[in-house]
C-alpha cells in the first residue's frame, strides 16, 4: 500500500509543483490551503507524512504541528515544515514544536523528495 | 586736647617765659637785700617802670604774633592737609592739596599730592584690569552661548539639582516639539532657565547616569554615561551625559553640575526598521516566490514527457510569480528608495553656496574666470559638500588641460525632487570615451590627488553626472543631478527676531541656584518671576467676559527671558464684542479653533510654576484666572505683584499709572503693544526698572513689596 502525505500550503503555485512531484513518486496525495483544514484532514486522510507550511492564514506551521504533536496517537507522523523563513531561531522552534525535518524555501525539487522516501523508509 | 586751647596755653607759657626769669630773679634779689638798697631799688625801678612794662608788653605782642603765624602755618595748615587727604582717600578721588604756606608744608603737601597721583593711577589701573577681565569673562560666555545656540546638537547644561543653567536653541525647539498638548501650541516647553530638566526627563534615568558617572570617575574611567528614554509621546532619545567638574579632579567632591546632549533617534530608529522591511521584504519575501518557480522549473525539467496541459499549468506559475517578483521590485524601489540611499552622510546645503565655494576654489586653483547663469538661489541640495566642490574643480581643471575655455559658468535649476547643478563651457565637442575615463580616474586639482573618483562623487550622493551640449551655443556642459533638501529648521528664523544682543540661554549664576521655594523674605531682585497679561472680550468677568489670549515671560537672575514665552491665542466659545476688536486686535477667525481655557489655563500654570506672578493692574488678570478655578481645578496660589501699584509706590504723587505713562516715566521705548506677549514683556521692563527704585524706599524683599502696595490708594480697588 502506498504511503499517504497531506501538502498543507496557502500558495497554489506550490502546491501544483509539490502535488505533481509526490503523486509522480506513487505516493497517495491529499491538500489543505490553511492550517484548519489541515488539522480536520489529518483525522479524516491519516496521512503519514505532512508537508507543513509555516506561514498560513488562519492557524500557522507551528501552531498546526503542536497540535498535532500533542496527540499521542499520532506519534508516527512524519512532519516535514517547509518555510520561507530561513532564520535558525525558527529552524529551532519548528524542531522544538516536534517537526522532523526542516526545510527553507527555496528548495531542490529532488533533495526534497529524497528526504520524504528516506523518511518515510525508516 | 583741641588745637585752639593748646595755642592758647602756649600763650600763657610764653607770657611766663616772658615775665617770670625776670620776676623770679627780682624776687631772689630783694630777699638777699637790705631794707636800705630795697628803698633804693623800689625808688630806681619805679621810675623807670612804664618803660619795662612796655618793652615786655612789646616783646610779649611780638611773640604772641610770632607764635600765631607758626600755629597758623604749622598747625592749622597741617589740620587742613589731614582733612583734605581724608577727602582724597574716600569721596573725591581728584581732589588735591593745596600748595601753600611754609616750604616744609609746601614740600609735605606736593608728597602727598605725588603718593595720590602714585594710588590714582594704581587704582585706574587696576579699575582697567578688573574692567578688561569681566569684559574678557562676559565675552567668552557669550561666545559660548552663541556657539551652543549654534550647535546642531541639542544642549542642556543643568546644575546638581536638575535645574536648567544653559540650554541652546536646538534643545528648545526639540522639546517643544516633544511636548504634550498645549505648551506646544502656546511655544512655551517646560526647557526654561532655572526650571527643573526632571519635568522633561525622567529623574530616575538622570539619576542612574549620575551614578554610573561617578563610578566610572571612580574607576578613573572616561566620565560619561548613556541612556535611551522614551518621551511620553512615544519619541526615543538618547541622552549623553557629562559631568561639569569644577577645578581640581578629586571627583565626587569638585562636581557642580552636568552636561547633556540630546538626539532625538526615533527618525534614525525608523529608518532602520524601513530598511530592515526592506531587506526582508528582498530576502525571506523572495524565498516562497522563488521556490514556488524552481519546483515549477525543476519539474518540467524532470519531467519532460508530462501532459500539455500541466506543462501549461508550470509555466503558467514561473510567468506568474516572475511578473509578481518585478512587481514587488518595482514596488520597494518607489517606497524605499529613500532608505537604501547612501548611507553616506550628506548634509543640506544651498546650492549656490557651493557654486561659490567652488568658484573660489577654480579662482584659486586655476586663474579661471567663472560666472553663474541661471541660478536658483533658494535651492537646497543634499550633499557632502566638501566632495562635490572638488569633483567641480576637477572637472574645471581637466578642462583647462584639455580645452583651455576661457571662462566657465554655472547653472543651478531643479526638477521636481532633482537639482541639476550644470558645469558650462564653450569650445569643441568632446568624445563620450574621454568623458568615461575622466569619470573613472581620481579626482586632481593642482597636483593633489583624491582617492575618490567622479564617480564615487555622483554614487555617493545618489545622483547622475551626464555630458551634453547646447549646439546652438556652440558650448558643452555637465550636468550633476543631485537629490533636492528641504531643509529643516524655518521656524529659527522667526525666533531669532525677538531676542536681540545678548543670547539669554544660559544663566551660570544658577550654579548656585539651588532653593526653589518662595521665600517672602528673599530679595526682590533674586526671585524668578513670570509676567504675564491677558486679552479679554471685555471688562467684566463676573458678566462671562473670558480671555481670549495669554501671554507671558519669565524673569530669572534680573533678567527678562525673551525667548522664554508663553504666547497663546484661546478660543473664548463665545462670539467677540465688535467694540473690542479694536483694543486687542484679534478677531473671530484669530480665535476660532485655538485650545480652549480648559486647555490652555493647566499649561500656563505649569508655566508659571515656582514662579512669582507680576502683571500690571494684576487684580483685573488674577479675576480671570479665579473665575476658571472652580470649573479647571487650577489654583494659582503663588504671590502676586502688580507694577501699577509698584509704580504707585515708587511715584505716590503722580496721577496716572497706567502702562504706557509709566513707560514713558521711566525712559522706556517699546515696539508695538496691545498685544498679550507684548505687554507682558513691557510690563517685566517696567518691573525690572521700579526694582532699584524701590530699594530707594528700603523695599528690598518680595514681603515687603506685597506689603506696600497694599497700603496704596489704587490697591482698594477691586473687580
Amino acid at each position: 500500500m502506498s504511503k499517504k502525505i497531506l501538502i498543507v500550503d496557502d500558495e497554489p503555485n506550490i502546491v501544483i509543483s509539490l502535488e505533481f512531484l509526490m503523486k509522480k513518486e506513487g505516493f497517495e496525495v491529499a491538500v489543505a490551503g490553511d492550517g484548519e483544514e489541515a488539522l480536520s484532514k489529518a483525522g479524516t486522510f491519516a496521512p503519514d507524512l505532512i508537508l507543513l507550511d509555516v506561514m498560513m492564514p488562519k492557524k500557522s506551521g507551528f501552531e498546526v504541528c503542536e497540535a498535532l504533536r500533542a496527540d499521542p496517537a499520532r506519534s508516527g507522523l512524519r512532519i516535514v515544515m517547509l518555510t520561507a523563513k530561513g532564520r535558525d531561531t525558527e529552524v529551532a522552534k519548528g524542531l522544538a514544536l516536534g517537526a522532523n525535518a526542516y526545510v527553507t524555501k527555496p528548495f531542490s525539487t529532488k533533495d526534497l523528495v529524497a528526504k520524504v522516501k528516506e523518511m518515510l523508509a525508516a | 586736647m583741641q588745637a585752639k586751647h593748646r595755642f592758647i596755653f602756649a600763650v600763657v607759657i610764653l607770657g611766663l617765659l616772658m615775665t617770670g626769669p625776670f620776676t623770679v630773679t627780682s624776687l631772689l634779689v630783694w630777699l638777699d637785700m637790705k631794707d636800705a638798697e630795697r628803698q633804693m631799688l623800689t625808688e630806681l625801678l619805679l621810675s623807670r617802670m612804664p618803660v619795662g612794662t612796655m618793652m615786655t608788653m612789646a616783646g610779649f605782642v611780638a611773640g604772641v604774633l610770632v607764635l600765631h603765624r607758626l600755629f597758623k602755618h604749622y598747625v592749622e595748615g597741617l589740620l587742613r592737609m589731614a582733612e583734605t587727604l581724608r577727602l582724597m582717600r574716600t569721596a573725591n578721588r581728584d581732589f588735591r592739596v593745596g600748595i601753600d604756606g611754609p616750604p616744609e608744608v609746601r614740600q609735605l603737601a606736593a608728597a602727598a599730592n605725588e603718593l595720590a597721583q602714585q594710588r590714582d593711577e594704581l587704582m585706574r589701573d587696576v579699575d582697567a584690569q578688573i574692567a578688561k577681565a569681566k569684559a574678557s569673562v562676559e565675552e567668552e560666555k557669550n561666545r559660548l552661548a552663541a556657539l551652543m545656540s549654534e550647535l546642531a546638537l541639542a544642549v542642556v547644561v543643568c546644575n546638581l539639582d536638575g535645574r536648567i543653567l544653559l540650554y541652546n536653541n536646538r534643545a528648545r525647539l526639540q522639546f517643544t516639539a516633544l511636548a504634550q498638548g498645549p505648551t506646544t501650541v502656546a511655544g512655551g516647553a517646560l526647557i526654561g532657565l532655572g526650571r527643573s530638566i526632571f519635568s522633561i526627563l525622567d529623574k530616575n534615568q538622570i539619576e542612574h547616569a549620575q551614578d554610573v558617572i561617578r563610578q566610572r570617575l571612580a574607576g578613573g574611567k572616561a566620565a560619561i554615561a548613556n541612556f535611551i528614554t522614551t518621551t511620553r509621546n512615544g519619541q526615543l532619545l538618547r541622552v549623553q551625559m557629562v559631568p561639569v567638574l569644577a577645578g581640581g579632579d578629586d571627583g565626587e567632591a569638585a562636581r557642580s553640575g552636568y552636561v547633556l546632549t540630546v538626539e532625538n533617534i526615533t527618525r534614525n530608529i525608523e529608518q532602520e526598521a524601513r530598511r530592515d522591511q526592506v531587506l526582508h521584504t528582498l530576502t525571506e519575501g523572495s524565498r516562497s516566490s522563488i521556490a514556488n518557480i524552481r519546483a515549477a522549473v525543476a519539474n518540467l525539467l524532470d519531467y519532460p514527457d508530462m501532459e500539455p496541459e500541466l506543462r501549461e499549468r508550470f509555466l503558467g506559475v514561473i510567468s506568474d510569480e516572475v511578473a509578481r517578483r518585478s512587481q514587488t521590485i518595482n514596488q520597494i524601489m518607489g517606497e524605499f528608495s529613500d532608505a537604501m540611499k547612501a548611507r553616506w552622510p550628506l548634509e543640506d546645503v544651498l546650492g549656490i553656496d557651493i557654486i561659490a565655494a567652488a568658484q573660489k576654489r577654480i579662482d584659486d586653483k586655476l586663474k579661471l574666470p567663472t560666472k553663474t547663469e541661471e541660478i536658483d538661489d533658494a535651492l537646497w541640495i543634499k550633499a557632502d559638500s566638501f566632495s562635490l566642490v572638488l569633483a567641480l574643480v576637477s572637472l574645471a581643471s581637466r578642462l583647462e588641460d584639455h580645452y583651455d575655455p576661457r571662462e566657465l559658468r554655472f547653472r543651478l535649476t531643479s526638477n521636481g525632487k532633482l537639482a541639476y547643478l550644470d558645469l558650462i563651457w564653450a569650445g569643441p565637442a568632446m568624445s563620450s570615451e574621454t568623458f568615461y575615463t575622466w569619470e573613472l580616474e581620481p579626482l586632481q586639482v593642482a597636483g593633489e590627488t583624491s582617492p575618490l573618483s567622479l564617480r564615487d562623487v555622483v554614487d555617493r550622493h545618489g545622483g547622475e553626472i551626464w555630458y551634453e551640449r547646447e549646439k546652438a551655443a556652440h558650448r558643452a556642459f555637465f550636468r550633476f543631478v543631485l537629490p533636492v533638501a528641504k531643509p529643516e529648521g524655518c521656524p529659527e528664523l522667526e525666533e531669532r527676531t525677538r531676542g536681540t544682543g545678548r543670547p539669554e540661554y544660559y544663566d551660570f549664576d544658577l550654579f548656585r541656584f539651588e532653593d526653589k521655594s518662595i521665600n517672602l523674605d528673599r530679595k526682590l531682585s533674586e526671585l524668578a518671576y513670570t509676567v504675564f497679561d491677558t486679552e479679554t472680550t471685555g471688562l467684566e468677568p463676573s458678566k462671562g467676559d473670558e480671555i481670549i489670549q495669554v501671554g507671558a515671560a519669565r524673569i530669572l537672575n534680573n533678567r527678562l527671558l525673551r525667548q522664554e514665552t508663553f504666547d497663546q491665542l484661546v478660543d473664548p466659545e463665545m462670539p467677540l464684542k465688535p467694540e473690542s476688536i479694536p483694543i486687542h486686535g484679534i478677531s473671530e477667525d484669530m480665535v476660532r479653533g485655538k485650545p480652549n481655557i480648559d486647555i490652555v489655563l493647566p499649561a500656563f500654570h505649569a508655566f508659571c510654576e515656582e514662579t512669582v506672578l507680576i502683571a500690571h493692574n494684576a487684580a483685573f488678570d488674577m479675576r480671570f484666572l479665579q473665575m476658571k478655578e472652580e470649573r479647571t481645578g487650577i489654583r494659582f496660589t503663588q504671590p502676586v505683584l502688580d507694577t501699577l501699584l509698584l509704580s504707585a509706590v515708587v511715584h505716590p504723587n503722580q496721577e496716572s499709572h497706567k502702562l504706557d505713562t509709566i513707560l514713558e516715566r521711566l525712559g522706556i521705548s517699546i515696539g508695538t503693544r496691545h498685544n498679550a506677549l507684548e505687554d507682558a514683556l513691557a510690563t517685566g521692563t517696567v518691573f525690572l526698572k521700579l526694582l532699584p527704585l524701590l530699594e530707594e524706599q528700603g523695599i528690598v524683599t518680595l514681603r515687603q513689596a506685597l506689603q506696600a502696595t497694599e497700603k496704596t490708594y489704587f490697591a482698594r480697588i477691586k473687580y
